[in-house]
């Protein structure tokens, strides 16, 4: 190890408030970065899956619409 | 090789092989980041002129390497779009925008935190640091212009030829240390040279270069399958891969 200990990696002689500024923006930026595009993956197929099942709910009343329909015969007079 | 060409360009391809590669992205990425981060925080040696601060090194030329690097990948696909109308190179430059801008703000923001020790300023107008601000607006005004345009089509072909435009910027960042007189230092890595620094400086470096690298491609990768489902979910095969989960 460069220094003698965790403290003086920690002080890094008067240079450590700038070392380690940068590393913790860095670090969050990219850990909110990743995890944002992970998020917005799922919410992305989870918006899908809904629209399927709407979809689906959609086609099912229509069929069942479709069914009921009825082709009863209609007495027209023949008079 | 045309083969190749044309199944890249299918969406459903492109989505089943990068499921298959990201792991080992994510893996490889944040173990080789997080050993050139060690390497370089606590075991590389101190800078005889820089002192301590010189450790910014160690994120700072990754960020600003890969910031660059992001935008000429970017310019690649733009010409693919134009030429080829290919979907999945708008997908491309869509998807990772927002993260060349991420990693351009940070190469500004850790190249500022190390100026203020090393030159006594967090920032000076000179031609490394302006042509790296104009990076950042370009990744904005891509971002910009792909928003304010509803059309897929008339949206992917501005943002292209915007994109292309700014490539100019690239070979001004590049030669700015040694066309004007900067406070920049020179480059830290050249192909064709051997590194200045010792070995315990730069492979560290190296290290954290090549898993930001891999990283970025998984955030690609992540970023360019939530395009292609939003834009493909008409399609049987989406459909299925949300229902069945497989590809």
């Amino acid at each position: 190890m460069a220094f003698d200990s965790f403290s003086a990696l920690i002080v890094m002689e008067g240079h450590g408030p700038y070392v380690w500024a940068c590393y913790a923006v860095f670090f969050v930026l990219m850990a909110l970065m990743m995890i944002a595009s992970v998020r917005s993956r799922s919410a992305t197929i989870e918006s899908c899956r809904r629209g399927y099942e709407l979809q689906a709910e959609k086609s099912t009343v229509a069929a069942a619409s479709a069914t009921s329909a009825s082709f009863a015969r209609v007495n027209v007079s023949q008079d | 090789m045309w083969q190749f060409f044309h199944k890249l360009g299918s969406p459903k391809w492109f989505f089943g092989i990068s499921t298959r590669f990201m792991p080992w992205l994510l893996a490889g990425g944040l173990l080789l980041l997080m050993s050139g981060v060690i390497w370089g925080l606590a075991f590389a040696p101190k800078d005889y002129l820089q002192g301590n601060s010189y450790r910014i090194i160690f994120i700072h030329v990754p960020t600003a390497f890969m910031a660059q690097s992001v935008y000429i990948m970017m310019a690649s696909a733009a010409l693919v779009t134009l030429v080829w109308r290919m979907k999945l190179a708008d997908v491309f430059v869509k998807a990772v925008a927002p993260v060349g801008l991420i990693l351009t703000f940070l190469a500004l923001f850790t190249g500022a935190v190390w100026g203020k020790p090393t030159w006594g300023t967090w920032w000076i107008w000179d031609a490394r640091l302006t042509s790296m601000l104009i990076l950042l607006f370009l990744y904005g005004g891509v971002i910009a212009l792909d928003r304010a345009i509803n059309d897929e089509k008339s949206a992917a072909r501005a943002v292209a030829v915007l994109v292309l435009v700014g490539v100019v910027n690239i070979p001004i960042i590049k030669y700015s240390v040694e066309w004007w007189n900067t406070l920049h230092q020179p480059a830290t890595f050249k192909l064709t040279e051997k590194p200045s620094m010792p070995a315990e400086m730069w492979v560290p470096l190296l290290l954290s270069v090549l898993g930001l690298y891999l990283i970025f491609g998984w955030l690609a990768c992540v970023r360019m399958q939530t395009e292609i489902l939003s834009r493909e979910q008409r399609t049987r095969w989406v459909k299925e891969f949300v229902t069945k989960g497989r590809v």
